[in-house]
């Protein structure tokens, strides 16, 4: 007879952004169980709030019949000790063991036999591994040391197959059929079945479904969004509700980062807009059912105005020395201990800017684009580097171009980011970028497996995205010290940003930057072109006679002289047709765009095709034998340098 | 509406009502109550302990002259420490709000993600930062490391910061404008210490007297480790280890950290003056951590002597 179940470990709050990685852990760990128990997978839903993780299931099978597999033993001419040795081994009588035919002669066998175990009792041995099973990005112990790890205390389990309570415990807690509603606004005991859970939660103050819980702030919200902190308070509350507050209008003068800064990352507030401008309200999401007294919007605004004050305090004070006099004060702020203060990045960074060929403005913003670490407002929103040394600029005079760059220098900080909006801001943030990078590689800080403190492969994977979509056509490998492990590491950024960011195949990717990747504008016209050759007719077959050719060419250990084909050594027909197309080819190739070029050098295919259909390479007179890899050689380097079409994966 | 000190009163009332010792103020300057010997020390070992007590806590870089309505050169913490931490902490934690008149039906109160980190002290933790209606009132902190040293039980720390509390309660969007005892605001009592702390830290100290200081410091408490780990080595011929063993259980090591809380305080001191580079300040903090870590080695291994000796006895 087949049962619903419901766990819910109930826990003290668990770190909003944990708790959809750990329900996803936790069915997979369930299901896992299921699989080792040859059990058909079972539906699963999974509820998280910050204060419960919940695996629930319509209906779990009975449990598990006896598990028969038949194991071979030795060969029965081996003899009586090796059987006795064998039926000993499963617990059974030698007289129980079977003999088959097998190849090799008859050879024992005996029927293994595990016995069936109800859901109930599968379930009792599993759920502390289940749950203990899920792996946190940081977990603590509680009680004493040594004890189980979680990410919180656990302090309630509820576990029911039916209405029976699967038995087991963790760290002392036992399981049982009682849960916890809401902290303040629900009970603290209350007993559930699988049936009333849900509803007794609501009944407490916990609505159980993220969705839901979102569909009510989004319903508070209105228009205000923002996804991020939207399922930060998701998974914040267990009753969230949305209060409106106000602040005084006089703090729009403040910049409307700074404003939406505090909001929305210091107090996990909804900034408004109104007609596209800031307005002077604000929307907070409590845990709680509404504000009837208006005591909640209240004390958030106060603290709202406290924190605007520290800002406005910070800015007038900032104001009093320009961001130009502040340049000498980065001698005192450090980069990296070998790699020295900020002045001397300034520096470098600078010289970059005019070796990739920036203007005035560009050498300007490079000298400015770090002062503003030096500012009272960056030291307390550290999160604003850069938009704060931005509008500071703007405010103290400096030109567009220039103050613009400044503000977008750390751009793009993801992948979904955009890139700095002018030239200047792309130059300074390449050279920021390359000159963090080439520091680190040279003092061997590489980044290894999780552990990339100084963010090294975002900043690569930002100036590829630059040069890409930025359309800066500069020898980027040049730039790079010539340093191999840091040429690796760029490749790497280089691939991962077109296969999984832009979506092209991977051995397309491969075959194009295994003809080089210097220029990475030309890069992405490539894979556009073979991308669109690709389905082509004549394409995949063709890129299966180069990787034959490439074969031919290696067991031949040829790798070419320099020699020149010797067009009277070549025999009549296919060999000689073969010449000749590639010839034609040859001759169109170097004026044709990437696309019609591939296309192009695809037409050669049905000449290709012959000439391995009736000409033998490996013909027995070394001077044509010669002459024929001196061919194929040819035709191999002079169409690889698009792409290297060995590398693309056929079905042939 | 409760006076500042009638808020103290309850809230140590409070706790000594559920077990906790009531200390009073370590009289040495601290930049947190965690640093006192109380929490520092404490924590380690296998012995349960729970405590209370206001801490002023000390914050040279935090001083504003007495202009900022929030920030505090000195402010006030009330620390309490439950080891191990009962099941029930939380709902415990939450009685002492409701304790001092924080009617949490009508507030939003929320437990967000904060792990707490004191390098100087070799010690981290996992917990929260309580949040009142927007406001962060209280750190919450399950002690996992404390000197470099695994905590045999995990005590649950919680340290209210008073003045904010105050603040909240007595609906005040200045510090200052909290009423201390009646008629008495916290202006009347701290204005002056604010501005000339703030103006010694900021503009007068001697950075090279407080340099001087913090080496006198560093290498008293340096020798007196040195002292206690020759006590540690064992003798050749196990002569004497009896004499040794209550040397050890009578060292000076509660001094010793004294003047590891003293440098502490220098380097917070110097870093607010600006005379300690990005650079130093590593290689500074990891000083006072080395002393730090020393001592909760030491004290740890002067109880284990301490507990033998008990045994025997």
């Amino acid at each position: 007879m087949s049962l619903p179940f419901l766990l819910e470990i109930g826990t003290e709050e668990i770190p909003d952004w944990m708790v959809e990685g750990a329900l996803e852990q936790l069915e997979e760990q369930l299901g896992n169980v299921f699989q080792i128990n040859k059990l058909p997978p079972a539906k699963l839903t999974k509820d998280g709030t910050p204060r419960r993780l919940i695996l629930q299931s319509p209906m779990f099978p009975a449990g598990r019949p006896d598990i028969v597999t038949p194991e071979d033993g030795p060969l029965v001419s081996v003899g009586e000790r090796a059987a006795q040795g064998f039926a000993k081994k499963y617990g059974v009588s030698v007289t129980e063991l079977k003999v088959f035919d097998s190849p090799v002669g008859p050879k024992y066998r005996v029927d293994k036999r595990v016995p069936g175990e109800s859901m109930l009792q599968i379930l009792e041995r599993s759920l502390e591994e289940v749950v203990l099973g899920i792996r946190w990005p940081k977990s603590m112990y509680w009680g004493e040391w040594g004890g189980p790890r979680f990410i919180r205390p656990i302090r309630w389990i509820v576990a029911l197959l039916g209405d029976e309570v699967v038995p087991f415990e963790i760290a002392g807690v036992k399981s049982g059929n009682v849960t916890s509603g809401h902290r303040i606004l629900g009970s603290a005991q209350i007993q559930v079945t699988i049936e009333n859970y849900e509803q007794k939660l609501r009944e407490n103050f916990v609505i159980l479904s993220a969705k839901e819980r979102e569909e009510r702030i989004r319903a508070g919200i209105g228009k205000a969004s923002d996804d991020d902190l939207l399922r930060t308070l998701v998974y914040l509350t267990e009753y969230p509700s949305v209060i409106s507050g106000t602040f005084d209008k006089e703090y729009l003068k403040l910049p409307a980062e700074v404003l939406v800064t505090v909001m929305k990352h210091h107090q996990k507030y909804f900034a408004v807009y109104e007609n596209g401008q800031l307005a002077n309200r604000f929307l907070a999401v409590t845990n709680t059912d509404g504000d009837p007294d208006g005591l909640i919007r209240r004390g958030n605004e106060r603290v709202l105005r406290a924190r605007f004050n520290d800002a406005k305090f910070f800015w007038e004070t900032d104001q009093k020395k320009k961001l130009a006099d502040r340049v000498a004060d980065l001698a005192h702020v450090t980069f990296q201990a070998k790699l020295g203060s900020y002045l001397e990045k300034t520096d470098r960074i600078k010289t970059l800017v005019k070796e990739l060929g920036g203007d005035n403005h560009g050498v300007r913003a490079a000298e400015l684009c770090k002062t503003d670490l030096t500012t009272e407002l960056v030291k307390e929103f550290t999160e604003l580097q850069g938009v704060v040394g931005g509008l500071y600029a703007r405010e103290q005079g400096e030109p567009e171009e220039v103050w613009t760059a400044i503000y977008d220098h750390y751009k793009p900080v993801s992948m979904e980011d955009s890139i700095p909006r002018n030239n200047a801001g792309q130059l300074v943030s390449i050279a920021d970028k390359l000159d963090t990078l080439r520091g680190c590689f040279g003092i061997g800080l590489i980044p290894t497996g999780s552990k990339d403190p100084f963010a090294l492969r975002r900043a690569a994977q930002g100036i590829v995205k630059i040069l890409v979509e930025g359309k800066l056509r500069f020898p980027i490998r040049k730039l790079l010290n010539n340093d191999a492990k840091l040429e690796e590491f760029l490749l790497d950024r280089i691939r991962y940003y077109f296969k999984d960011i832009r979506g092209f195949q991977y051995d397309e990717v491969n075959a194009i930057l295994a003809s080089g990747w210097n220029d990475l504008v030309d890069v992405e016209e490539r894979l556009v072109a073979i991308q669109a050759v690709r389905p082509t007719e004549d394409f995949e077959p063709l890129a299966a006679s180069f990787k034959r050719i490439q074969n031919i060419l290696k067991q031949a250990q040829f790798t070419g002289d320099g020699g020149a084909i010797d067009a009277s050594l070549l025999e009549p027909g296919p060999e000689t047709d073969l010449y000749r197309e590639f010839q034609n080819v040859r001759g169109t190739l170097a004026n044709l765009p990437y696309r019609p070029a591939l296309e192009s050098i695809a037409s050669l295919r049905p000449k290709v095709d012959l000439f391995f259909d009736k000409v033998l390479v490996n013909a027995p007179d070394p001077k044509i034998r010669h002459n024929r890899l001196t061919l194929l050689h040819t035709l191999l380097a002079e169409f690889s340098t698009i792409a290297d079409f060995s590398e693309i994966v056929t079905n042939t | 509406m409760d006076s500042y000190q009638e808020i103290i009163f309850k809230l140590k009332k409070y706790w000594s009502d559920r077990g906790c010792i009531i200390q009073e103020p370590y009289d040495l300057e601290v930049g947190a109550g965690t640093m006192c010997p109380e929490t520092f020390l404490r924590v380690l070992g296998p012995k349960p302990y729970r405590v209370a007590y206001v801490q002023p806590s000390r914050r040279p870089a935090d001083g504003r002259y007495g202009e900022n309505p929030n920030r505090l050169y000195k402010h006030m913490q009330l620390q309490v420490i439950l080891k191990p931490a009962p099941n029930d902490v939380i709902e415990q934690y939450l009685g002492s709000l409701a304790a001092i008149g924080i009617d949490l039906k009508k507030h939003d109160i929320k437990f967000e993600e904060d792990n707490w980190e004191a390098p100087t002290l070799g010690a981290w933790g996992v917990g929260w930062q309580v949040m009142l209606d927007g406001l962060e009132i209280t750190q919450f902190t399950y002690f996992q490391q404390c000197g470099g040293i695994d905590l045999d039980l995990v005590p649950a720390e919680l340290t209210y910061g008073l003045e904010r509390l105050t603040a909240f309660l007595q609906v005040k969007d200045s510090v200052y404008d909290i009423e201390w005892a009646p008629g008495v605001s916290y202006r009347d009592v701290r204005f002056a210490d604010e501005v000339q702390f703030s103006v010694y830290n900021f503009e007068m100290a001697d950075v090279a007297t407080l340099w001087k200081l913090f080496d006198l410091h560093e290498g008293e408490a340096a020798r007196l480790l040195g002292e206690f780990r020759k006590l540690e080595k064992p003798l050749p011929d196990g002569r004497g280890s009896e004499t040794v063993s209550g040397d050890k259980r009578r060292f000076p090591l509660l001094p010793t950290y004294e003047h590891v809380l003293k440098c502490s305080h220098l380097f917070n001191t110097l870093d607010a003056r600006g005379a300690i580079s990005v650079t130093e300040r590593v290689a500074v903090i990891a000083r006072v951590r080395k002393l730090a870590v020393g001592v909760a080695e030491a004290w740890v291994s002067q109880q284990t002597a301490d507990e033998l000796v008990e045994a025997v006895q």
